[in-house]
């Protein structure tokens, strides 16, 4: 019995070595998992238990140049259900469905989704989403948010532009200074259990959002308006199609404004601005909407007609082929190789001097001085002086210049393109090349940004802007003022005339292809005051009705405009100057 | 000391006291892990504790009656206590209490328990006492094939619906065997065959599952164990869960009470997997030091037993040690990933009642053999 007790008592110790072993071997295995393993699993421990909320960061709001705020942020409110925390179902489904004013089909849909978090609606206005808050339903999240607000309504749509569900810029400066604008987003991390449930009193670690830059931009409310008023009338009274008005700073390509009418509501964007076509599809909605998001100015080109002679006569003038008191004669046409060319005055100007042809806005004239450049100087100004290129402009999609190729180009083109036709360009190409012409020969680059400022005001970006010096020589630019100011002193342009003030500008009517159908782009491009320009505007109408001459419907709106912006940008009439300051 | 006439016997007071420290650790650790889950569901954050609490000092009351009973008196009722086993199982799968789809409840009143508890005591008692009567002739190919003959049925009854309480049975067995029998060999060769299983789980696992003798579901499980990481929402969820648990505990823990993954995502954190959120708030230190406790109940059962005045009480204390052992080693081992899941509890810590109440009765078994021990011969 004792031998056996000693075997029983070696197979114990055995026994427990073993135990030992394997308890060892499981503290091995402990500190394995819990030192050498220890942050692979913490990290996926805390991703478990982290739930990450977003904190939108505020946009930065759009000013104009007097700070006025022309996009701004309302606080909406996202209503979303956690489906592990809703008690009564049928509830807050019939809850949701009334104060929601939503269907109940896909609200049910969505609330008995088996999902972490099922958003309801977005973009709910503050005080439903208090009074959703109010009713205190389980399960139930109000989340305010940011949504964009234009206190103007309609005022530079194309060129302020709009913003998507996702508070994200879909057109105009809201999509070209996405970056600047929109900030970044903060988040809290905070901890859950396995419900969902946010646990109180645990660290949370918190991103504070930064809000967007505010962007300045050069746009004036009230010129804004005035052209914008002035543009509608213009329209409504000619029964025009639309009415494009662009106020630019010639001096460094700022624009004060850009209006085209018909604008529409950038609150509701999806909104057409015209009647609805009954029983219109869903795609052809799209389609108008993407036509009524169209900025006419940048987005489409136009034949500019005679308001292109300025380039002309600044290339014949840069390049010496003819100067002020030269000698012409319009018998009504010019024959060019097998083509009869005919000027707007069927009985032609007769003999006339340059300036009286540009006074005139006489084609023979002008196909003369083309004709005397001939098409590889000429080419060569329409290069030098940009019009190949892109402006630059600081707003989405502007539309290239459509040019003859160079080696396409005969004498009958170079006269056709001599006085603005058979090749198109923008209207902002237009302006932003007379201004280059008429400010002392410096391509600016036109634009509306000018300084991003960060909400705390502590950084402040200012936007440079290229500018391509001498593409002509002050001496041609100061004789393009002076005959430019005679346009409007005496010439074609004479009802742009404003009393008191030196302006000078350039009518134009082209005609719309196909020609047959006889419909007209009258326009108008003037500045002043017209030995210093500040200020140059380009009013393209289209499709007026009646009289469709640029000099005689055109002409008067800058005339309007002008008189009253003049002032409001401190430039006085000269002959009232005296006599108002005593 | 008390009455001179009377030999000093031996009361294994470092043994109770461990056994005390760690039920009162257990029920510090069931109020930490399940306090959450029991206020959201019972609206009362000490439910799981105090229940634990009033059954663990039922259970000491008893094994403190037991301590001093003679074992011998006890042992008598081996045969009975076995065949109760059976009624009681039978009547379990019968008539049991379905819990989460498995009968393993057995009310009677309003007092419910784990019939399985019972049947690891009944046959300790019967196993010893059996054992102890054979004597030398343990040895024989016959006898061993006798405790085998006796343990396998009620085994396999048990592991029916509880086959991790199956496999702890027939563990007891074996350990109880292992000690009683002179022969080496056949137990290290099982216990080898077992261990190159379990290395070879994976391949071995496929090759089973090809011939249709393990089922797909079964080799799920293994791939899960394998690899939980691949298999986060089905099946790998608990175990990846404590893994997190563990993981996120490192060398000291975060604190007691502190540890996130009880919140509901280590699913009844009180139970099985208490391990888990020991490690996570007491980290590396906290953990080895539960497990050295254990060893350390070992180490006092083994001293009982080697010192036990006769066979019958070495085997007791035996059945308990292994009892316990196999409990500790295979929890910890399923907490840690290191063997495939299966539900096994942590004694003195885990919650439940039957367990700890058998526990404390086997406690006081040990305890008693221990006061049989003279000091002085």
């Amino acid at each position: 019995m004792t031998s056996n007790q000693t075997g029983h008592r070696k197979k114990l110790l055995l026994l427990c070595t073993l135990v030992t072993l394997a308890m060892a071997g499981l503290m091995g295995r402990l500190g394995y998992l819990m030192l050498y393993r220890s942050a692979h699993y913490s990290q996926l421990a805390e991703d478990l238990h982290q739930r990450e909320r977003t904190i939108k960061a505020a946009r930065g709001r759009i000013l104009d140049a007097n700070g006025t705020v022309i996009a701004d942020n309302r606080t909406v409110c996202t209503i979303s259900v956690i489906y592990n925390q809703v008690k009564n179902r049928e509830q807050v489904i019939e809850a949701l469905c009334r104060e929601l004013e939503m269907e109940e089909e896909p609200v049910r849909r969505k609330v008995e989704k088996r999902s972490s978090r099922e958003i309801i609606r977005t973009n709910v206005d503050k005080e439903t989403g208090d009074r959703v808050r109010s009713l205190h339903l389980e399960g139930v999240k109000v989340d305010e948010d940011y949504k964009r607000f234009y206190p103007y309504d309609t005022l530079a749509s194309r060129v302020v532009g709009f913003t998507g569900g996702d508070n994200q810029g879909i057109i105009g400066l809201e999509v070209v200074y996405e970056s600047w604008l929109k900030g970044i987003n903060g988040t809290i991390l905070t901890m859950t259990d396995a419900a969902g449930v946010e646990i109180e009193n645990t660290f949370e670690d918190r991103m504070e959002p930064v809000a967007g830059n505010d962007l300045q931009i050069s746009l004036d409310v009230n010129i804004q308006q005035y052209a914008q008023q002035a543009a509608y009338e213009t329209m409504e009274r000619k029964g025009a199609r639309r009415v494009s008005v662009i106020v630019m700073n010639p001096k460094n390509g700022e624009i004060l404004a850009m209006v085209n009418v018909p604008e529409f509501n950038l609150n509701e964007p999806f909104k057409l601005n015209q009647e609805e076509p009954a029983g219109i599809t869903a795609s052809g909605k799209q389609e108008l909407l993407n036509q009524m998001w169209r900025n006419p100015s940048i987005n489409d080109t136009y034949e500019p007609g005679s308001t292109f002679k300025i380039i002309t006569a600044a290339a014949g003038l840069e390049a010496g082929v003819v100067s002020l008191n030269d000698r012409f004669s319009c018998p009504g046409f010019r024959i060019v190789e097998d083509r009869k060319i005919r000027c707007h005055k069927v009985g032609g100007h007769g003999g006339e001097t340059f300036l009286q042809g540009a006074m005139n806005s006489c084609n023979p004239v002008f196909i003369d001085v083309g004709q005397r450049l001939g098409v590889d100087a000429y080419y060569r100004y329409f290069e030098q002086f940009g019009l190949k290129e892109k402006t630059g402009i600081d707003l989405p999609g502007e539309a290239a210049t459509i040019m003859h190729r160079k080696e396409n180009m005969g004498m009958v083109e170079l006269a056709t393109v001599s006085f603005g036709q058979s090749f198109q360009i923008t209207p902002i190409q237009l302006v932003t090349t007379a201004a280059s012409i008429v400010n002392g020969g410096n391509r600016v680059t036109p634009h509306f940004a000018v300084r991003a400022v960060s909400a705390d005001k502590s950084r402040v970006h200012r936007f440079e802007w290229p500018v391509k010096e001498h593409i002509v020589s002050e001496q041609t630019s100061a004789t393009m003022r002076q005959i430019l100011e005679c346009v409007v002193a005496e010439g074609s342009g004479k009802k742009a005339a404003v009393a008191g003030f030196r302006i000078g500008g350039k009518t134009a009517t082209s005609e719309k292809l196909p020609r047959s159908l006889k419909k007209y782009i009258s326009s108008f491009v003037g500045f002043a005051p017209a030995d210093d320009p500040q200020v140059i505007a380009l009013i393209t109408i289209d499709e007026p009705q009646g009289i469709y001459y640029g000099g005689t419907i055109a002409a008067p709106v800058i005339a309007d405009i002008f008189q009253n912006i003049l002032p409001y940008m401190g430039i006085w009439p000269q002959t009232e100057e005296t006599g108002n300051n005593g | 000391m008390a009455k001179k006439k009377k030999p000093r016997r031996f009361y294994d007071y470092s043994l109770l006291i461990a056994v005390i420290f760690l039920t009162a650790f257990g029920l510090v650790m069931i109020y930490s892990a399940s306090s959450y889950t029991a206020q959201l569901k019972f609206n009362n954050a000490a439910y799981f504790m105090n229940r634990q609490l009033m059954i663990a000092l039922a259970g000491l009351a008893a094994a403190l009656v037991i301590s001093r009973l003679d074992y011998h008196w006890y042992a008598r009722f081996a045969v009975f206590a076995y065949l109760l086993s059976y009624v009681l199982m039978i009547a379990v799968s019968l008539v049991g209490e379905k819990i989460n789809g498995k009968r393993r409840w057995l009310g009677v009143g309003p007092v419910k328990f784990q019939p399985t508890e019972f049947v690891k005591v009944a046959l300790i008692v019967l196993l010893a006492t059996l054992i102890s009567q054979l004597g030398v002739k343990i040895n024989n190919w016959r006898a061993m094939g006798l405790v085998a003959g006796l343990t396998l049925p009620i085994a396999g009854i048990v592991a029916a619906n509880n086959l991790s309480s199956g496999i702890i049975i027939v563990g007891i067995a074996f350990v109880m065997l292992f000690v009683a029998c002179k022969k080496n060999w056949p137990f290290f060769l099982c216990a080898a065959m077992g261990g190159l299983a379990v290395v070879t789980a994976g391949p071995l696992a496929f090759f089973l599952e090809k011939i249709k003798l393990l089922k797909p579901y079964q080799l799920s499980r293994i791939h899960v164990w394998l690899d939980p990481e691949a298999y986060p929402r089905d099946g790998g969820y608990q175990v990846l869960q404590g893994l997190y648990a563990i993981g996120s505990g490192g060398l000291v823990g975060k604190g007691l009470g502190e540890s996130i993954q009880k919140m509901g995502f280590v699913p009844e954190a009180q139970n099985d997997m208490i391990f888990s959120i020991i490690c996570e708030e007491l980290g590396l230190f906290g953990a080895v030091s539960v497990i050295l406790i254990f060893l350390f109940m070992i180490y006092r059962f083994m001293l009982i037993a080697g010192n036990a005045p006769d066979l019958l009480g070495a085997l007791l204390v035996v059945g308990v040690l292994g009892h316990i052992a196999i409990q500790v080693i295979l929890n910890i081992a399923v907490v840690t990933n290191t063997i495939p899941n299966t539900g096994i509890t942590l004694p003195f810590i885990s919650y439940g009642g039957t367990s700890v109440l058998f526990l404390m009765m086997e406690m006081g078994m040990v305890l008693s053999v221990s006061g049989q021990i003279r000091l002085e011969k």
